[in-house]
């Protein structure tokens, strides 16, 4: 672990050095969430309730989410640029050493502006919580500290899934992006919007529902419209491990496939 | 031995469209059916023109890429398998490819190498002190990568590669673009750290004068496959490049046709001075001479590294059919 700490300082004194750009990146960074947190405002105060919940309820699901998503894009968020390291055959070094390629990648190419999106996230998530009503058990309080733990692994998955694309596909970021922010977006709202058939994607092939939707029904004790099982909303966790595994396999085909560049 | 390759191949399928829908598929055989071992303590040197696979082979051995076929273990090790071990164990340099820290201090690379490969302060210490001293560095160990010249940057990366004392050092093109001091002063630099800590060294490169310096034994490959393996020396024989026998002569003499071990190439001055091609031994050859004419003085001429190379390559591709 410090071997990681030592990298992560070095890419914090790296980048001190760019200092000026990092306000109007950290403003940027809290407006994009703002900008997505309005909408769901706006949209709120026309219709009363979508999917049986109110303005509260939906902004419990948004910050959930978007906890989650901030943490993971904080952590591994820097797998974006594995395609700029894959054409520049700059991954060869990672390779070379000792260290974990999502290790390095996580600690080397870290970016603070993203402490934005997170505090801004937290915020919206206290808030939503002094709004609705949760009948408070320990059960309950596991779940809130587990559900953005738990998003962030899934979310982180879909990250490193999105990183190992570039291992295939050179112009890999635009398909990675979609499916990470993607994912990120549709999390914020109701899984019950995107219809059936979308629904049940985000839910069981990329468990975005896990990460604010279902488990703050679990929350506030509500029942599923769609008729999906009850225990289901409680089971972010183990959707959290069942997309870790699947990604670490991706990553590890995809380095098998890196030829590198050049010579 | 520290580097085993055996029957080691890479195939690359290469897509290229032939039609607006249709595209044609072709493999290429980058590296295709190489075996040669390194045992420890030598430097080889791994020779080839632009293309022939070396890169290729050095990336199989360092557990960046994955054989097709064929087996490759590096100080017993299976490289992609094995790849973290594996990596305290060597050191690499590729001459077109940074591994410092490119907005750091050089001395800050330094300090982060030491702390991924574990190193006790004291013993990270005297090895960079050895190589600032040997490479000239403290000038500009406080400058950010960054804004060294190359040439300071390769003494960085050498000095990066061999940080945590590993048994086998591959140097890729590890000269190129330097200018002659740059160049010198890391020849001399990597003969000494053979000599004092006995580093296995592989290097691939374009400049001859790197093997005629640096390594003991050759390794020729072109199109994929290993064309000759052995010393400089037996490099000339292999090639039908001779070494050339000038004798001068007290007085002109015939052609010296049919003398054992040379072959007659040519007489200048009335055959004041010969030339002969040494088949065998020049000390025998030398005797067999002197006994049919009085000598005056002899040099012999040994073949420049650059056209053996050239003949070699020459030669494999004369002996395959074209286009394969």
């Amino acid at each position: 672990m410090t071997v990681y700490a030592a990298l992560l300082r070095a890419a914090l004194a790296g980048q001190a050095g760019y200092r000026a750009s990092f306000a109007l990146e950290l403003l940027g960074s809290v407006l994009v969430i703002g900008l997505d947190f309005v909408e769901v405002y706006a949209v709120l105060t026309q219709v009363p309730e979508l999917e049986g919940l109110g303005l509260a309820e939906v902004a419990l699901v948004f910050a959930l989410a978007s906890t989650g998503f901030s943490l993971a894009d904080l952590v591994i968020g820097q797998t974006d640029r594995v395609t700029d390291h894959v054409r520049r055959g700059t991954f060869d070094v990672l390779l070379l050493r000792p260290l974990s390629t999502l290790g390095q990648l996580a600690a080397a190419d870290v970016q603070l502006r993203r402490l934005g999106r997170l505090g801004t996230a937290l915020a919206v998530l206290v808030i939503a919580l002094s709004q609705v009503e949760v009948d408070w058990t320990p059960a309950r309080v596991g779940l809130l500290v587990l559900t953005p733990l738990s998003g962030a692994v899934i979310f982180g998955s879909l990250f490193v899934a999105a990183g190992a694309v570039s291992f295939w596909l050179l112009d890999g970021r635009e398909v990675g992006n979609a499916l990470t922010y993607g994912s990120g977006y549709l999390a914020q709202w109701p899984t019950g919007v995107l219809g059936p058939v979308l629904g049940r994607f985000f839910t069981f092939v990329v468990p975005a529902a896990f990460t604010g939707y279902l488990p703050a029904l679990a929350l506030l004790g509500r029942d599923d419209p769609t008729g999906l099982p009850g225990w289901l909303p409680w089971a972010s966790p183990l959707a959290a491990l069942a997309a870790a595994a699947a990604a670490a396999l991706l990553w590890r085909t995809g380095i098998r496939h890196y030829v590198g560049a050049g010579g | 031995m520290i580097v085993e390759l055996d029957g080691l191949s890479r195939h690359f399928v290469v897509r290229r469209p032939t039609g607006r829908f249709r595209r044609e598929k072709r493999v290429v055989r980058a590296v295709d059916g190489i075996s040669f071992t390194v045992a420890a303590g030598e430097c080889v040197g791994y020779i080839g023109a632009n293309g022939a696979g070396k890169s290729t082979t050095i990336k199989m051995l360092t557990g960046i890429l994955v054989p097709t076929s064929g087996r490759v273990r590096v100080t017993g090790l299976e490289p992609v398998r094995q790849r973290r071990e594996l990596a305290r164990r060597i050191g690499v340099v590729f001459g077109q490819r940074s591994q410092l820290w490119w907005d750091l201090p050089l001395a800050e690379s330094f300090r982060l190498l030491a702390a991924i490969h574990r190193l006790e302060p004291a013993v990270a210490r005297a090895r960079l002190d050895r190589c600032v001293d040997l490479l000239d560095l403290a000038a500009f160990l406080d400058t950010p990568v960054r804004q060294l010249s190359l040439g300071q940057r390769m003494r960085g990366e050498v000095t990066a590669a061999l940080l945590h004392a590993p048994r086998l050092l591959l140097l890729d093109e590890p000269t190129v673009g330097l200018d002659i001091v740059s160049k010198e002063a890391l020849r001399a630099f990597l003969t000494e750290e053979r000599r004092v800590a006995g580093t296995t060294i592989l290097l691939t490169t374009h400049d001859l004068s790197d093997i005629e310096r640096l390594s003991d034994r050759v390794v020729v490959v072109d199109s994929g496959r290993v064309v000759h393996t052995g010393g400089l020396a037996g490099l000339a024989a292999a090639a039908g490049v001779d070494r050339v026998l000038v004798v001068d002569l007290a007085e002109p003499a015939p052609p010296l046709e049919g003398v054992p071990g040379t072959r007659f190439l040519s007489a200048e001055a009335g055959g004041l001075r010969q030339h002969l091609a040494l088949t065998g031994s020049a000390a025998a050859a030398v005797a067999a001479v002197s006994a049919r004419v009085e000598l005056r003085d002899l040099t012999i001429a040994e073949p420049d590294i650059e056209s053996v190379v050239r003949r070699l390559y020459h030669r494999a591709a004369a002996t395959r059919p074209a286009g394969s």
